[in-house]
């Protein structure tokens, strides 16, 4: 426990990215199993333990010290693990703590484990009693299950690939096969067993990605092109087994968000992976029918309302139902075809839709261009809020995990542009910490030569170089009106070119509008800010 | 004879003692003020004369003008243990407070009753300043700074070792270390010079005269260098101490890929550290812990303590769990310290 301690509170304080990695590789090649499979566990994804709540230890607490001291503490901390940790020694009050050595990860999961309701009042203080502050506060978070040290699941997985140097995508295609403490993981990439056998596991498959057109040309022979959906991309997988079946859906970076969206989880009844887009139906925003009469979808902001739902109500389920718009397949009726050509993958596709229910999904139009000239046409006449841009697939590439040159190309539409003027700005993090990198902008609400006012239409921390950054934080730091903790209100003289993909009504903003994805696309320190846009601009640019 | 207590009052201002028209560390000027040490919560210039240990006369001068030509006022300089007679019949006795160069606890006497305000203190040893010394009394006036029992300061030769495990494990960086420049920052030095680092420290600017005011104290820093003056490679592999305020700001830019450190008794709380973007929290704190806060109320043994300032509420609670008599005082201007 004391490795695995050292190991949360130097993540704790660790900004960078790459050094979290090397931290969490190194612990996992030196730790022995199962400690460094729980571990990996504890990280990741989190382990569940019933018995121990957070307000098992606000009790546990409470019988220890008076309430009053526990209540002042725990407010000041912010939070109850942390609160505890600190707080044991003083709360034993004189009494002489158990001498036994510290538990390992191992032995301190199957005592969370093994604990109920009625024992964990005096086995989670045993062990606590065995740990050091910093023992204790790993131990307390580890049986509370919310870590919360800016480790993303992701983030585990790769650190654990560069631990054995293996291809992060097969630990991700393994990873949802397995359950903790990962001793086949460990087994394969360790110490080079055979990989898991995960044949009939609704697993997560790495996605195939694409890389940004940009100034690239195709050859129309050579690819096909299809709409990019303004959804979620999503993994839809069913495979049969003893119980009937089991069907998940996975999130791009393969999180289950299966309970999210029940109402696919039925649609798909035939061993399938299938990778497609999750649309929400809505005739409100997105129009009835796009290009090659597909429509139905909403904008990416109806879909909004139903991400990150633990839970969802029947209304919900009824006013925005789900389907998944499909691109492509990596398993047909139990048949692996991520090896054939796209386009014969997307005939075994487009034979095994009828099979689907139409309610649930449907299938991108592929978009027939003669040229790729033809094609820029197509794509700068859509008007769909639904549509993000367009998918060039080369036709003969196989389904690969990843981003591989020259296989698919994202092109998506031409941003929007709007002149705002600088209001705010705050400082970054990471390596940006010392600079004021964020900025919230506004337009004005009328005439600025009659009175009118900037309103904040939006904020972004993106789209310039190193050297723009150290000219704008010259820019704030010179031009500091104001002060309110970390933010400083700047004179209002700097206009900025914001890009961003869309615009839609927002009541979180008082200017109504909310942007998505804006970002600086060139700094105007040229321009007077009275010539810089009014909220009604922005409005117009609403696609409906 | 008037009730007992009288003579001392707490106003928001400070602690008034009347019979000599004096203030112990009062926040505005006045016409005489008592000063237990030189932060700037408990020290200000302007007062009409001033009343404090020689050391502290001299961060005073150093800080805000006391005593310097005809619009410093007044100094009138007490040593450790020595009394001196106010007007109205009070005796005022400075006693080391351990809390920085300077610091001392202001026993007043006056008609056979005994008041200590403490000021700001710890218990702990420090090579910049003498110890903490017990002294009975029927009022006992304390400060809280960390007045929750989940501040137990470790020992402070654990905090060196990491910070030195770090350095020597970055060849290529510097560490830089956050610490308040009056206090902190000279106990850092010197307690790193006892744990055997005899490399030369780089000091933020604002450091410099501390430290040499320090030095001319008798207390010995070893080979301090300004980071002005040094080329940046120059840094790598080098502690830099600076004022917390400098840790994020672009200052640090002249730095070698710097290690943020941050010696402060908040940062015992991981958000606290986090928020200041703290890559390695160092505990080490300059006041007294929750343990040494109760531990000296109860060898102090006094009928009733005062508490000035820091999280009273607690220390509150704990006086009434063990039947002991304490008031919180409502002054004003006393903010944690950037401690
Ligand atoms: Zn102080
Ligand atoms: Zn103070």
């Amino acid at each position: 426990m004391e490795q695995f301690a050292a190991l949360l509170d130097a993540l704790v304080f660790t900004r960078s990215r790459n050094e979290k990695l090397r931290l969490i590789a190194e612990y996992l090649r030196a730790t022995p199993d199962p400690d460094r499979g729980w571990a990996l566990a504890a990280l990741t994804d989190g382990l569940d333990f019933p018995a121990v709540k957070s307000s098992t230890i606000r009790n546990i607490m409470k019988e220890r010290i008076d309430p009053v001291l526990w209540s002042l503490s725990r407010d000041f901390v912010g939070d109850t693990a942390e609160t505890a940790s600190l707080l044991w020694e003083t709360a034993q009050m004189g009494e002489n703590g158990d001498s036994a050595p510290p538990p390992s990860v191992s032995e301190t999961v199957a005592a969370l484990e093994a604990m109920n309701r009625k024992s964990v009042v005096t086995e989670l203080p045993a062990l606590l009693d065995r740990l050091d502050p910093s023992g204790r506060y790993a131990l307390l978070k580890l049986a509370t299950g919310a870590m919360r040290i800016g480790v993303s699941s992701r983030l585990g997985k790769v650190a654990f690939a560069q631990a054995f140097d293996v291809s992060v995508d097969e630990v991700e295609e393994y990873w949802h096969a397995l359950t903790p403490p990962f001793a086949e993981l460990f087994a394969w990439a360790a110490d080079g067993d055979a990989p898991p056998d995960i044949a009939n596991m609704p697993t997560f498959r790495p996605f195939m990605l694409a890389h940004p057109l940009e100034e690239t040309v195709v050859d129309m022979a050579d690819y096909a092109a299809e709409w990019k959906w303004d959804g979620i991309r999503v993994q839809l997988v069913h495979v049969a087994n003893d119980s009937g079946g089991e069907t998940r859906v996975y999130s791009r970076s393969g999180d289950d968000i299966s309970a999210t969206f029940p109402e696919m989880l039925d649609a798909l009844t035939i061993p399938a992976v299938l990778d497609g887009e999750l649309l929400v139906r809505g005739n409100v925003q997105g129009g009835e029918a796009g290009p090659d009469k597909q429509g139905g979808a909403a904008s990416f902001n109806a879909l909004q309302q139903r991400l990150g739902r633990k839970t969802v109500s029947k209304k919900m389920l009824a006013e925005s139902p789900a389907f998944v718009r499909l691109y492509d397949a990596m398993v047909i009726e139990g048949e692996d075809v991520r090896a054939l050509e796209w386009q014969d993958r997307r005939r075994r596709l487009e034979e095994f839709l009828p099979r689907l229910p139409a309610s649930h999904f449907d299938i991108s139009a592929i978009v027939e261009a003669e040229s790729f000239e033809a094609l820029a046409e197509i794509r700068e006449g859509t008007r769909d809020d639904a549509i993000e841009g367009l998918m060039l697939k080369r036709r003969d590439s196989p389904y690969i995990a990843g981003r591989k040159t020259g296989l698919w190309y994202k092109w998506k539409r031409d941003p929007l542009l709007i002149d705002c003027v600088l209001m705010y700005a705050q400082r970054g993090s990471g390596k940006r910490s010392s600079f004021f990198s964020d900025y919230t902008f506004g337009c004005w609400n009328g005439d600025p030569d009659m009175g009118a006012e900037l309103l904040p239409v939006g904020k972004a921390y993106s789209g310039f170089t190193d050297e723009e950054l150290k000219k704008l934080d010259k820019h704030v730091r010179s031009k500091t009106v104001n002060r309110f903790g970390p933010v400083r209100e700047t004179d209002k003289s700097l206009v900025f070119e914001v890009a961003f993909d869309s615009v839609h009504e927002s009541k979180r903003h008082k200017s109504g509008l909310a942007m998505r994805f804006p970002r600086i696309h060139r700094i105007r320190w040229d321009k007077p800010v009275h010539e810089a846009d009014r909220i009604e601009s922005l409005r117009s640019l609403i696609r409906d | 004879m008037s009730a007992p207590f009288s003579w001392i009052r707490s106003e928001p201002w400070g602690i008034h003692v009347v019979p000599a028209d004096a203030w112990v560390d009062p926040g505005k000027a006045v016409a005489r003020a008592l000063v237990t040490h030189g932060h700037a919560d408990h020290a200000r210039g302007g007062h009409g004369a001033t009343v404090a240990t020689p050391e502290t006369l001299a961060i005073m001068k150093l800080r805000y003008q006391t005593g310097d030509g005809p619009s410093g006022g007044e100094t009138t300089p007490v040593q450790y243990g020595e009394t001196i007679r106010l007007p109205g019949g009070v005796d005022a006795t400075y006693i080391p407070a351990g809390h920085v160069l300077g610091s001392a606890q202001i026993l007043l006497e006056h008609a056979g009753e005994r008041v200590i305000c403490t000021g700001d203190y710890k218990r702990r040893a420090d090579p910049t300043c003498p110890a903490f010394e017990v002294t009975p009394c029927d009022i006992f006036i304390t400060e809280a700074t960390f007045g929750l029992p989940l501040f137990t300061h470790p020992p402070i030769e654990g905090e060196m070792a990491k910070l030195l495990e770090r350095l020597a494990a970055y060849p290529d960086r510097c560490v830089l270390v956050g610490a308040y420049a009056l206090g902190k920052a000279q106990r850092v030095i010197a307690e790193l010079r006892a744990a055997g680092h005899h490399q030369p420290i780089y000091l933020h600017g604002a450091m410099e005269k501390m430290c040499r005011l320090y030095e001319e104290h008798g207390v010995e820093l070893g080979e301090l260098r300004l980071v002005a003056d040094t080329p940046k490679d120059d840094m790598r592999g080098h502690i830099v101490i600076a004022p917390p305020s400098a840790l994020n700001d672009r200052w640090s830019r002249r730095l070698p890929d710097p290690i943020t450190a941050f010696a402060s008794g908040w940062m015992r709380v991981r958000q606290r550290a986090r928020q200041r973007n703290v890559e390695l929290p160092l505990v080490i704190s300059d006041h007294a812990d929750w343990n040494e806060l109760t531990r000296t109320i109860e060898e102090v043994d006094p009928q009733e303590t005062w508490i000035t300032h820091g999280r009273e509420e607690a220390l509150l609670r704990w006086n009434q769990l063990h039947q002991r008599r304490a008031r919180a005082l409502a002054l004003v201007g006393r903010e944690d310290e950037d401690e």
